[in-house]
């Protein structure tokens, strides 16, 4: 079963962060990609730009409509994501746990359906 | 033994190994139904088969698998041709001894580890363990949880869903989870339990069947789990309480106090057990249903209200506050030690609880002070306290409680000293 990991954590703090912390928790995430890549649960994954760079885009009566940032203002942003192939979800919660921003942020453990994930 | 007591002694232990067998809720239950069906069918004419469970388990999968057949060959639904090819395989490594031996119990076990997956809300832990472990109909969990109908089954069906879908596993959790998930579990038993014990509205009979369930999931955690001591002391805890049941109300449901209770109408054999099961669990470091337990035993052991041992309940708490630090718990704490060293020293740990300010709100801290004020007979205070209590309180058994006693406190005004 393939899961998304959604990785939402608070870029105000990121902000506020050392350039020394950032780079550790840059090499933690490195660390956390080989480890599940070797285990063989890992099948993608990237670190997203800032919510400020995002674009939403709506399409209503045939007009495409453009609009600065994410829908709605929250906390936490997505900040990245994993896409992981495990036996269960206590599996998959397992290895959200040991993500990085887990510490810091949150991680939201979504099943990708099956039709989809054989697609 | 006729059907209806199988069915309600074994329906649960059938439906985790269906369960276990054919990997979907659904499709166990409807299967169980029919097993059930043909039983009423067959049996009279047939005579109850020697080991009625494994019949009944291997009737219900065999029906499974061909309903599993059926809709494969009229829909050709990639994902069911699947879920076939996993039952059979399960059952080409099931014999009859895997149907009657010792993995039922782990079935039961695996399915409240699911049910009460911390994936799922709470309520819907709730609800789907007294569904499928309990046996108990969705019109009669609504109405013990004073819900409607769709609402409760809905709750249902979406945690099944979010079982199937999100795939949450059906098993026993691995040790090194084992604690957390353990406590998750212990809190769904104990609020089917404190739903039946604590609620005053509602009908008498489901609160009761609330509560035998409650203590039935209790034994059964002991049962499976023998090392577990908090398990032990939750189960100690029920019985505890529910050894009062019957004087805790008057028939017109007025709420009794303890210490007015009848205590020759307690149910002994439920103090037995509960008083020998919290000594267990007290022995290694108890975790907060032992401790309760424990006091919840004091309670019961004291052949008068007189009698009992506060100092030892203070010292409980004591150990409790370690263990719970909530300002209830303070409160209780704090009534305990007024019983034990005076109503005065009663009212200046409430000063210090009330300074706090994390129990505004919370009637039982003027109904504590009230009581206090009433034992001091300072009687104008303690109607001033009952009153602050009953603008806060929202329990309807509780407030004419209340109400009763600041009557008692009015008419007595004037007469003691008011400061």
């Amino acid at each position: 079963m393939q899961y998304m990991l959604l990785i939402y954590h608070s870029e105000s703090n990121w902000d506020k962060l050392s350039d020394a912390e950032r780079g550790k928790i840059y090499a933690d995430y490195i660390e956390f990609s080989k480890n599940i890549t070797a285990s063989g649960h890992y099948k993608g994954g990237n670190r997203l730009d800032f919510s400020s760079t995002a674009t939403t885009v709506r399409v209503r009566d045939g007009k495409r409509q453009s609009t600065d940032g994410p829908f709605a203002e929250t906390k936490e942003q997505l900040g990245g994501y994993y896409i992981v192939e495990t036996k269960d979800l206590d599996e998959a919660i397992a290895l959200a746990a040991r993500i990085p921003g887990a510490r810091y942020g949150s991680i939201e453990v979504r099943p990708i359906p099956l039709m989809t994930a054989a697609a | 033994m006729d059907i209806e007591q199988i069915y309600h002694e074994e329906s649960g232990r059938i439906l985790a190994t269906l369960i276990r067998l054919l990997g979907d809720f659904d499709l166990a239950e409807e299967a169980m139904q029919e097993a059930f069906a043909l039983a009423v069918e067959q049996w009279p004419k047939q005579g109850v088969p020697g080991n009625p469970r494994a019949w009944l388990v291997s009737t219900a999968r065999n029906r499974a698998v061909d309903t599993l057949r059926r809709r494969i060959s009229f829909e050709k639904k990639q994902d069911e041709l699947q879920r076939l090819i996993e039952a059979r395989s399960a059952l080409a490594s099931q014999d009859e001894a895997m149907i009657d031996g010792d993995p039922m119990s782990d079935d039961r076990l695996r399915l409240i580890f699911t049910c009460c997956h911390p994936a799922l809300r709470v309520e819907a832990q709730v609800a789907l363990t007294l569904r499928t472990l309990c046996g108990l109909t969705t019109e009669a969990i609504a109405k013990a949880f004073i819900a409607p109908v769709p609402t409760m089954a809905q709750r249902i069906v979406r945690a099944k869903q979010k079982i199937r879908d999100a795939r949450i596993p059906y098993r026993v959790p691995p040790m090194e989870d084992l604690q957390e998930r353990l406590t998750a579990v212990m809190l769904v038993v104990y609020l089917v339990f404190n739903e039946g014990y604590s609620a005053a509205s509602g009908e008498a009979l489901i609160r009761r069947d609330l509560c035998a369930e409650g203590i039935r999931l209790g034994r059964l955690l002991c049962e499976l789990l023998p090392k577990e001591m908090e398990a032990r002391g939750l189960l100690a805890l029920m019985l505890l309480h529910d050894s009062r049941r019957d004087t805790r109300v008057t028939e017109n449901g007025e709420i009794v106090l303890l210490e007015e209770q009848d205590r020759s109408r307690w149910n002994q054999e439920f103090i037995r057990e509960g008083t020998a099961l919290a000594e267990a669990a007290l022995r290694t470091s108890p975790g907060p249903y032992s401790v309760q337990a424990a006091i919840a035993a004091v309670h019961a052991n004291a052949a008068r209200a007189e009698d009992t041992d506060w100092r030892q309940i203070a010292a409980l708490y004591d150990i409790l506050r370690r263990l719970q630090p909530t300002p209830v718990v303070e409160l209780n704490r704090a009534v305990a030690v007024a019983m034990a060293e005076g109503p005065l020293t009663g009212l200046r740990l409430l000063d210090e609880l009330e300074a706090k300010e994390e129990l505004n709100g919370y009637y039982l801290l003027p109904a504590a002070r009230a009581d206090f004020l009433r034992r001091l007979n300072r009687w104008t205070d303690s109607a001033t306290a009952y009153r602050q209590a009953l603008a806060l309180v929202s329990n309807e058994a509780e407030r004419r409680f209340l109400e009763r006693r600041l009557a008692e406190a009015e008419g007595k005004s004037g007469v003691g000293p008011s400061l």
